[in-house]
């Protein structure tokens, strides 16, 4: 079970975040989670939002470089050692995480860990057998 | 090959001949034009100072400039009694550049041509379609005398006054098999031919097409030939010196052969003026050594490009020039490295999804700092640090590899770089008023 996150390349200078996200906005599309990566001059927004491709399409109108992949939404639950319980699990079984970044649900009492690794098949069985949920698109909306 | 004594004469006979030529023409040239009369004379050196092919680099530079300020009829060696033809070229700068051939240029230019034309590997068995402009341009009529003094059916096509239309029905019901024109016209041609339902493979008959007068790339080249269906050769030429014939590609394809008994080629730097070694990166300079109505002394081409005098596959010992890699007006120094602009746009144009829109900025901090803005496409975007890194180092490592200047690049998101009609602002010098 994979979910679509979108991905923004942006130059690292004053006002790009809040051009995306005012762009997102009067599209009425919804930011699930956030997180901003930067190297040097340039870096990437990565977002989880309700609508990817329309959230695509939008910021692709506005001229930005925009890309859609998958990645994993595990949960987790929000107490000490979950998350090192999900990072050895793909470890130990030879995943690698290219990145990842957190989230706390409000109404549940969980977090959420989105992760894009190496090997998305090899992933989703480790974490099964290891009993960790993975949720789809719509279960991380009615989060 | 066309004249094959004289396009396989060893190295050694030809530049004696070249040696006993340049003397006759330095002779003419003094005694028959006041400008190189005066030229001569504030350089203090006289025609029997020239003793050896050496000594050619004592002579002083003839420009662009010299034949403007002399215009129109001021450089001519012979009385406008004796002059046949003129061609013109129009330039940039308002005051055009008149060129004039007596009775016996045209027919040496027309040998020349026709030697360049067997090069390339045509016979007299073609059927040559010449789509360069016909008129004050040397292009018609340069390929047409020599098409003819080859022996070949030569069609004159004239582009831009015989419509596309046309040239794509004449290329199909007379089933011409060379197509001499402009690379981008050669491209336009196949576009056009598509949307009319022709497969170039099916319904036309070329075999070589000869394409010049503008700069083009191997990328261009394998365009052409596969919209074509034919092997591209490049030529060269300039249109104060004949215009093209000047320099042709053989089968071999790796450089022009220059003929070593009409012509004098050196490579200087553009900056000072000192002559090159081959291989060596500069200016292309022209001594003309058989030209009666308008010879020229060392002229610069603004052309920069690198001479090969390594025996060529095909036989001919004639040394090469290579494909024209830039001009030297548009050179950029960079810590005291030439760097031309078409360089970048070489390097850019290799990697897929990226050289559509870039920008070169030079600046200056303690030492010159080259930074090359290239544009992030869906084509190269990763929502990866690391592949976006490895591609800015990338591009970085080609253009260090081919400038022998390092190169900052920094990865822009698209429209950042000014779109402007027409010539786009690919060079920004920041330079400009700092010390």
């Amino acid at each position: 079970m994979v979910v679509e996150q979108v991905s923004v390349f942006v130059e690292n200078k004053p006002g790009r975040l809040s051009k995306v996200t005012r762009i997102l906005g009067e599209a009425g599309i919804n930011i699930r989670a956030l997180s901003i990566a930067e190297l040097g001059e340039f870096g990437v927004i990565r977002l989880i939002v309700d609508k990817p491709h329309e959230a695509k399409a939008v910021l692709t109108n506005s001229g930005f470089t925009v890309g859609v992949n998958k990645v994993l939404a595990i949960e987790m639950g929000d107490e000490p050692g979950s998350l090192a319980r999900i990072a050895s699990a793909l470890g130990d079984a030879g995943v690698n995480i290219d990145y990842a970044y957190a989230f706390i649900a409000r109404a549940k009492e969980k977090a959420v860990l989105i992760a894009r690794v190496d090997d998305i098949k090899r992933a989703e069985e480790v974490l099964s057998r290891e009993g960790i949920g993975l949720l789809s698109a719509e279960e991380l909306q009615s989060l | 090959m066309f004249e094959p004594e004289i396009e396989t004469m060893p190295v050694k006979e030809l530049k004696e001949l070249q040696l006993e030529r340049l003397k006759a023409t330095v002779k003419y040239c003094y005694e028959n034009v006041p400008f190189y009369r005066k030229k001569f004379k504030e350089a203090e050196l006289r025609p029997e100072d020239i003793k050896s092919l050496e000594d050619l680099a004592k002579i002083p530079f003839t420009v662009k400039d010299d034949l403007r300020d002399h215009y129109p009829y001021g450089i001519l060696a012979k009385p406008l009694k004796e002059v046949v033809r003129f061609h013109s070229s129009s330039g940039t700068t308002g005051i055009p550049t008149v060129v004039g051939y007596t009775k016996k240029d045209i027919s040496t230019w027309a040998r020349l041509m026709a030697r360049g034309l067997a090069t390339a590997g045509v016979t007299s068995d073609d059927i040559v379609q010449v789509a360069y402009g016909y008129g004050l341009f040397t292009g018609g009529l340069g390929f047409h005398y020599g098409c003819e003094e080859l022996g070949a059916a030569t069609i004159p096509a004239g582009g831009g006054i015989t419509p596309t239309k046309r040239q794509i029905q004449i290329l199909k019901d007379m089933h011409s098999t060379v197509l001499c024109c402009t690379p981008s016209y050669a491209l336009y041609l196949a576009e056009e031919a598509r949307k009319e339902g022709i497969d170039p493979e099916r319904d036309f008959s070329l075999r070589i097409g000869i394409f010049g007068a503008e700069p083009w790339s191997e990328a261009t080249r394998k365009k052409i030939e596969s919209a074509l269906n034919l092997r591209a050769h490049d030529v060269y030429g300039l249109s104060e010196i004949w215009g093209p014939g000047v320099g042709m590609e053989c089968e071999a394809r790796e450089g022009l052969h220059v003929w070593s008994d009409h012509f004098i080629m050196e490579v200087i730097d553009p900056e000072s003026g000192e002559v090159l070694e081959p291989g060596e990166k500069g200016e292309l300079v022209f001594t003309t050594l058989t030209r009666e109505a308008m010879p020229l002394l060392r002229y610069r081409s603004r052309d920069i490009s690198v001479v090969d005098v390594e025996p060529c596959e095909c036989g001919r010992t004639h040394p090469r020039m290579l494909r024209v890699l830039g001009r030297s007006d548009d050179m950029l120094i960079i810590r005291g490295v030439n760097v031309f602009p078409s360089q970048v746009e070489h390097v850019l144009m290799r990697i897929p999804g990226i050289g559509d829109h870039y920008q070169i900025i030079v600046d200056r901090d303690i030492l010159d700092v080259l930074r090359v803005k290239v544009e992030v496409t869906p084509e190269v975007f990763s929502d990866k640090l690391a592949e976006l890194e490895a591609l800015r180092r990338r591009v970085e490592e080609e253009l260090a590899a081919v400038l022998n200047v390092g190169a900052k690049v920094e990865l822009v998101e698209p429209g950042t770089i000014p779109r402007t009609p027409g010539k786009a602002q690919r060079v920004v010098d920041l330079r400009k008023g700092k010390i």
